[in-house]
């Protein structure tokens, strides 16, 4: 059985397993960016962490953004697993791995699909503090979406 | 007939994660203006997707169409 290459998990996540999903003889390079949970934020302590996912629109999305890839990196090849559930400080809450003919593609694939999964794949964090909790909309809270809808970012 | 969907701070705010809606309203823009009229809930920050596919506010709806509500991702 082939393993899904965009997958949203309840499960700990293993960064070797999705990394061996874009491991084929052709690339020379795999890039690999795990993203864990932060114990300080701006001096807030957090506790754990509590996401959520609309998880089969969420693994489409991910899927979109293995293709957007495709298209502006035709050599790369990408696979995202993110977990959703409760996550503990460490924890590992996504893992990217491009893999590519020679490394600058990776890499700039791999930063490409962190910031489009910031932006596009709706998957929620509700942060647990020591004095109570909030769910966490874009990060910085700047960013609306006059249209309703998210902008395509160019490069 | 349409399914509503309400994800993270929504889904709490108004106790439910899925609602049937009975009618059709004919654009996601008049859905919107109804369930904050119904729920007394802000979606002016809120993305909406229809049959998992972002649609902007004049999208058309259709009988049985799922439509979330997506509040700001923070994903990653």
């Amino acid at each position: 059985m082939t393993e899904p290459l965009f997958a949203i998990t309840d499960r700990p996540i293993s960064v070797e397993d999705v990394m061996k999903k874009v491991m084929r003889p052709e690339a020379g390079a795999v890039a690999l960016f795990v993203g864990t949970v932060r114990e300080w934020t701006n001096g807030k302590r957090t506790l754990f962490l509590q996401y959520e996912a609309y998880v089969s629109m969420a693994e489409k999305m991910l899927a979109q953004i293995g293709a957007e890839i495709k298209e502006k990196w035709p050599g790369a090849k990408t696979a995202i697993t993110h977990r959703i559930g409760k996550l503990e400080i460490g924890d590992i809450a996504v893992v990217i791995a491009v893999s590519s003919p020679h490394r600058a593609e990776a890499y700039e694939a791999s930063r490409y699909a962190i910031e489009r999964i910031k932006q596009i794949v709706p998957i929620w964090k509700k942060e647990q503090w020591e004095d109570g909790s909030a769910w966490i909309g874009d990060q910085l809270e700047t960013t609306a979406y006059p249209s309703g809808k998210p902008e395509v970012k160019e490069e | 007939m349409i399914r509503l969907l309400f994800f993270a701070h929504l889904g709490e705010q108004i106790g439910e994660r899925q609602v049937t809606w009975p009618h059709v309203p004919k654009t996601v823009k008049q859905l919107k203006d109804e369930v904050e009229e119904r729920y007394g809930i802000s979606l002016g920050r809120v993305m909406t997707a229809v049959n998992e596919e972002y649609a902007r506010d004049e999208a058309p709806l259709h009988e049985g169409d799922t439509v979330a509500f997506i509040p700001p991702v923070s994903g990653g």
